[in-house]
């Protein structure tokens, strides 16, 4: 501040003699040396480009996963593998997370479906006893919940599924994955990459479980002709604030 | 002292510091999925359960929305017909109830927490006891009791103890009706209308629009005749003679306000069918003109004469089987219901009353003043009280049981056709609470029965599955007694046992499906009316120039005193007076000039929600009561209205010292109005939170209205030059819809300001309750509001919420584009992007933004949270919100379109307060569809824009009133 308001701070004037000097006939006068205008536009250039730069780093930050959780991976109270289930078994991601296509929410699957195989196989594995005692008893599971948007967010699943959005589009290769963490950051941004371009992403739906799907080389094209085929509705509609926000 | 540099290094440490530890991520939460999954539940998706909810004991179906498990809102049930889809006010906010956090949660014994179990061996001390005297000392106080069941096991009950005594006290009673059907038919029936068959209507101050049995069926069967449409005519006319300003009063072509023994006169002027005054003769000849499609329907508050002659004169029209007909009566067992509590009264007072189980109700706090029925009560031996809340009756009884909510219990009630519904619990009790039938099945032999079994008990021997399609063809009569030979075909006595299950099986489960048991209406009762003569006994008061007539009414927020707690119905701004939070004394605005009283309307900014009123002091037959005066136009001079229900000291946080106790100055003897009332003008001034206090146009157009003989001159007697779209010029280029173009029609003839809309908006769209001082800073957040004008003696209704305008003011002032225009017409509300300047609520013009100034929404409470409808985003600190057209049914309708591969249907999409309305005048869909309802409405001559002028171009639009106005009236007028 009293870089331009010379007069405000008395200690502080004296402690800056770049600025100020003092006539030796002991009559006050006051007036800036040559160099303070290069010193204040140096300090204002710094401070626009902090500023700048704190703000990419902040957009960054909030970005990455430091602040989304991407590829970070939660304790469980089981160390479920969907690489396990996925490719060594062969389950389809339907056969637990059933209501994805006809709701909003994918579904977790309930005790009773972990049993369905597990009062068969591995049924004295220590690492599957929570499972167990939570059949047992009636007390479910407690899952670290991974994939956590905004209060304000509202995402359905069954759209995204009848529009040829596959699953691995968003949630990455959950084949591959031994512990189960995000794969994409779900920011706005990320979500609108989509929304505005949606034909470099939709797939025909008979392929939306299909992690092994890889986009055709004419993908453009294709999914063009298949958002047009789904009926997907153009970007205005898309990017509409309330398909999301309600 | 610590210097600038050790600031600003500490300074910089701490955000430092700050900047590391500090968590920006997201919270990790829970994932808890079922351990076994219900078969009917898929996670995302709510399921709709039938039931009914009673009020003063009568049933109006509904259907109740449930997210895994939690009631979030409360619909019409379409099949029943109490309902036909809509609510009233009352149903609405009946799932706030359920949340209440201030609920009782443990059986008290003399205020101490105590068990059932010690409370299930104390009644079997005490059934042993009666069992010795054949239950002498035994009473019972309920409320009216239309459920089948309950009725069942309280004569169950008569049996083991023939000397037990059954009283019924209910503050908002049919009394009047009751002995009004009996001098007219020697017997107690129950009246039904048919409102939507009859042409002239004469409303001796019935209130039938809003909280009285089938009001919601009837204001639906009303406005079917009081709208106009493009080639159809045949309105019907309605006169209203009321003491206070009624709904019912603002719906009518001619409303005359008068004192209550001066709508007696006229009632008996009926039975001649003669006035010496020109405008009652001019009902009088309308009526006589409309034999057998006219119809005369008296109020409870009328005395028994005035129901009588309203029989005789509807027999005399022929109108009985045409607009009107009888049924036995709904009420399981008919009382009066202030006789019944004065014989209690009495039984207390000699000691006659050893043990008394009082179920639901608050006598202490609502039974006339005259009884003293806190007094009697303390000389019962043994006194138990079942209540959803620690209420005033509860502290003077030894025992409190908390009971359950109607959402969490089996249970089943008939509606004002007769009509039986089961009641099915959406939710476990979330207290401690016992259903009544829970509590009667301690006195059986089965004293550990859930009511669940009570209840299919009592169906499945008394009725239900007699008429199902397995039933052998032929004619069954329908009997109640005929369970048994339903099946009487069947071969052998085994298959006729085994049928019999199943028939009961599928009907039960049709019933729960349906929300009622099918053919349980009662069929029309053959009796004819007495001619007369009927005597107006007992008080006739009028006002004269010493005294005053005191009229007692239900408040149409929180009823008899029972919603008082209910945070949605305290803040509801009532019909007409737009007062919330507080009762007041209604008066004239001659009266008030006569009694020196004045409103102040504060209208500086901060305070313009509040009206400074004179208190005035009340005294009648010695008892005195201070009341804030406010005055109501259209009230009849020389009396004044008090809402019965407030002044509570054990509602709850809420409803405790809210308004004043109007029961102090009720007496058994006056129940409805009294006279002889003296009233005093005090220094003290009370501040009345109140939503609009201006109701005069100032020569706007509103709301349009016209006479039919305007209209049929000119049907386009509403249209402004802003309504013409070849007029309508804008700098901005005009937007494009491809796809859909959501709107609105509104009809200003079929809105009868019954409030159902603004509670169910409230339900669906998580809005919260902001207290009486924030209302007076008119900082209220309800999305819809109902305005009211008076114009040239009618009184005019106009629902306002956000009208989606075209060229929308707010959108354009907005620095964060946190308001937006999207694809498909409507003006999005993004909270996440608002920071709160406020400048699009300054920029409206119909003023329907709500800015949260604090955080209004309950983050705490996880019991309130349990409402929360998980679709629409919990708004917090400055952030603006306001209507959304319910953009979350709009999205998830298209979804469910989109996924199931079809187009939307037009009437898929029905936002909450269209699906409230009782009259159906609320209508939303597409107006790129050219086919759809509401494209059509808007295709009406009478469709216009609300200050279309200021060139916003809304999306929601108008239909002007027409009424069919009665020419004699007029020029008496």
């Amino acid at each position: 501040m009293y870089l331009l308001y010379p007069d405000v701070h008395i200690s502080a004037r004296r402690k800056a003699k770049l600025f100020i000097s003092m006539p030796p006939n002991g009559h006050e006068h006051r007036y800036f040396t040559p160099s303070a205008n290069t010193v204040v536009r140096l300090v204002i250039l710094l401070a626009v480009a902090a500023t700048a730069i704190g703000g990419v780093v902040a957009f960054e930050v909030f970005k990455s996963p430091f602040v989304t959780r991407a590829g970070i991976v939660e304790p469980q109270p089981v160390p479920f593998s969907h690489k396990h289930h996925v490719s060594d078994d062969g389950i389809d991601c339907r056969y637990c997370h059933t209501t994805a296509e006809r709701s909003a929410f994918a579904g977790i699957p309930p005790t009773e479906t972990c049993m369905n195989c597990h009062s068969q196989l591995w049924t004295t594995s220590e690492m599957l006893e929570p499972v167990r005692e939570s059949f047992r008893s009636g007390q479910p599971l407690r899952w670290k919940r991974v994939h956590n948007l905004p209060d304000f967010v509202f995402f359905d699943h069954s759209i995204h599924v009848a529009k040829g959005v596959g699953c691995s589009t968003c949630h990455g290769r959950v084949d591959k994955m031994q512990l189960t963490y995000q794969f994409a950051p779900l920011t706005m941004e990320w979500c609108l990459s989509c929304h505005r371009q949606p034909e470099e992403f939709i797939r025909p739906r008979e392929e939306v479980f299909n992690m092994n799907w890889e986009p055709p080389p004419d993908q453009a094209e294709e999914g063009a002709r298949l958002a047009k085929q789904y009926h997907v509705k153009d970007v205005q509609t898309l990017t509409n604030c309330s398909t999301c926000h309600r | 002292m610590i210097d600038r540099r050790e600031f600003l290094r500490l300074m910089g440490a701490s955000l430092a510091l700050a900047g590391t530890s500090c968590n920006v991520s997201p919270p990790v939460e829970e994932i808890v999925p079922y351990v076994r999954e219900p078969l009917d539940i898929v996670p995302g998706e709510p399921l709709f359960y039938s039931t009914v909810t009673t009020l003063g004991g009568y049933a109006l179906g509904i259907l109740v929305e449930s997210h895994l498990g939690r009631p979030t809102k409360i619909e019409g049930n379409p099949l029943h017909p109490s309902s036909l889809g809509a609510t009233d006010v009352f149903a609405q906010a009946s799932v706030l109830s359920l949340y209440d956090p201030d609920r009782s949660k443990d059986v008290l014994r003399n205020g101490q927490i105590s068990t059932w179990e010690t409370f299930s061996s104390d009644i079997r001390k005490i059934i042993a006891a009666q069992r010795q005297n054949g239950g002498a000392g035994l009473h019972l106080l309920t409320e009216t009791i239309t459920s089948p069941t309950l009725a069942f096991q309280i004569g169950e009950l008569q049996k083991t103890f023939p000397g037990a005594v059954w009283h019924q006290f209910e503050p908002i009673d049919r009394s009047n009706e009751r002995k009004g059907a009996i001098s007219a038919f020697g017997t107690d029936v129950e009246t039904v209308y048919r409102f939507d068959k009859a042409d002239v209507i004469v409303s001796l101050d019935a209130d039938f629009l809003l909280g009285r049995p089938g009001s919601v069926r009837y204001a639906r069967d009303f406005i079917q005749r009081r709208r106009i449409r493009q080639g159809e005519t045949g309105l019907s006319r309605l006169y209203v003679l009321q003491t206070t300003p009624t709904i019912t009063g603002a719906a009518a072509d001619h409303c005359i306000a008068m004192l209550p023994a001066e709508i007696g006169s006229f009632a008996q002027e009926l039975i001649s069918m003669s006035s010496p005054d020109a405008r009652r003769s001019a009902i009088i000849e309308d009526l006589a003109a409309h034999r057998g499609s006219s119809l005369v329907i008296a109020g409870r508050s009328q005395p028994p004469a005035v129901h009588a002659i309203a029989h005789a004169v509807n027999s005399a029209l022929g109108n009985v089987g045409q607009t009107v007909y009888y049924t036995e009566t709904v009420a399981a067992n008919s009382v009066d219901s202030t006789e019944s509590l004065s014989a209690l009264v009495n039984d207390l007072d000699a000691g006659r009353v050893e043990t008394l189980l009082v179920l639901g109700g608050n006598p202490v706090y609502n039974a006339p003043a005259d009884l003293h029925f806190a007094e009697s009560l303390r000389k019962a031996g043994w006194a138990a009280h079942l209540s959803l809340y620690n209420a005033e009756t509860s502290a003077h009884c030894e025992w409190h049981l908390p009971a359950t909510h109607e959402l969490e219990m089996w249970s089943d009630a008939r509606s004002f056709d007769g009509t039986a519904s089961i009641i099915q619990p959406l939710i476990e009790p979330l207290f401690n609470g016992r259903s009544p039938h829970e509590l009667l099945a301690m006195f059986s032999d089965s004293p550990q029965a859930a009511g669940y079994d009570v209840v299919r008990r009592f169906w499945r021997t008394h009725g239900i599955g007699t008429v199902q399609k397995t039933v052998p063809a032929g004619p069954v009569p329908r009997t109640e007694a005929n369970v048994g030979s339903a099946n009487a075909n069947s071969s052998s006595a085994e298959d006729n046992i085994a049928d019999r299950a199943n028939s009961f099986e599928a009907s039960w489960k049709q019933a729960l499906r349906d929300g009622y048991i099918r053919d349980t209406a009662f069929s029309p009762k053959n009796v004819s009316a007495s001619a007369g003569p009927f005597e107006l006994t007992g008080s006739r008061p009028t006002g004269d120039q010493r005294s005053f007539v005191l009229i007692f009414r239900a408040d149409p927020s929180v009823y008899d005193g029972r919603f008082a707690n209910n945070g949605w119905l305290q803040e509801m701004p009532k019909p007409l007076t737009k007062l919330t939070w507080d009762n007041a004394a209604l008066m004239s605005p001659a009266t008030a000039e006569r009694l020196g009283i004045e409103n102040d309307i504060a209208n500086t900014g901060g305070s313009h929600g509040q009206v400074i009123a004179d208190v005035v002091e009340l005294n009648l037959n010695g008892v005195t009561l201070r009341a804030p005066a406010f005055i109501l136009p259209d009230h009849a001079d020389n009396s004044i209205t008090v809402s019965l229900g407030y002044g509570r000291d054990r509602a709850g946080q809420l409803g405790n010292g809210t308004g004043f106790n109007a029961y102090a100055l009720r007496n058994s003897n006056a129940m409805w109005s009294a006279a002889g009332l003296n009233v005093a003008k005090t220094t003290e001034r009370f501040s009345l939170a109140c939503t609009q206090n201006h109701t005069n146009m100032e020569g706007r157009d509103l709301v349009r209205i016209a006479t039919l003989a305007e209209y049929e001159q000119d049907q386009n007697f509403a249209k402004r030059d802003a309504d013409d779209p070849e007029k309508q010029i804008s700098l901005y280029p005009g937007w494009e819809y491809n796809g859909h173009a959501w709107g609105m029609a509104v009809d200003t003839a079929s809105c009868i300001g019954c409030n159902a809309c603004v509670a169910a908006c409230q339900a669906e769209n998580n809005i919260p309750v902001v207290g009486k001082t924030e209302v007076m800073r008119a900082r209220e957040m309800h999305w819809i509001r109902i305005d009211h004008y008076y114009e040239n003696g009618a009184t005019l209704l106009q629902p306002v919420m956000c009208q989606h305008c075209e060229n929308a003011p707010c959108e354009l002032v907005c620095p964060v584009e946190a308001t937006t225009h999207s694809s498909e017409g409507l003006n999005e509300m993004t909270y996440n992007r608002c920071v709160g300047t406020r400048y699009c609520s300054n920029n409206c013009p119909y003023k329907v933004r709500r800015f949260n100034f604090f955080g209004f929404a309950d983050y705490e409470t996880p019991l309130v949270q349990l409402q929360r409808n998980p679709q629409v985003t919990v708004r917090s600190r400055g952030v603006m919100e306001k209507c959304t057209y319910c953009v979350q049914r709009i999205q998830n309708a298209k979804i469910k379109a989109e996924v199931e591969g079809r187009e939307l249907r037009d009437g898929e999409i029905v936002t909450a307060c269209q699906q409230a309305c009782p009259t159906e005048a609320i209508v939303f869909g597409d107006i790129n569809d050219p086919d759809s309802r509401v494209t059509r409405l808007k295709r009406e001559a009478t469709n216009y824009g609300l200050l279309a002028e200021l060139n916003t171009r809304p999306r929601t639009t108008y239909l002007a009133t027409v009424r069919d106005r009665n020419e004699k009236m007029m020029e008496k007028e």
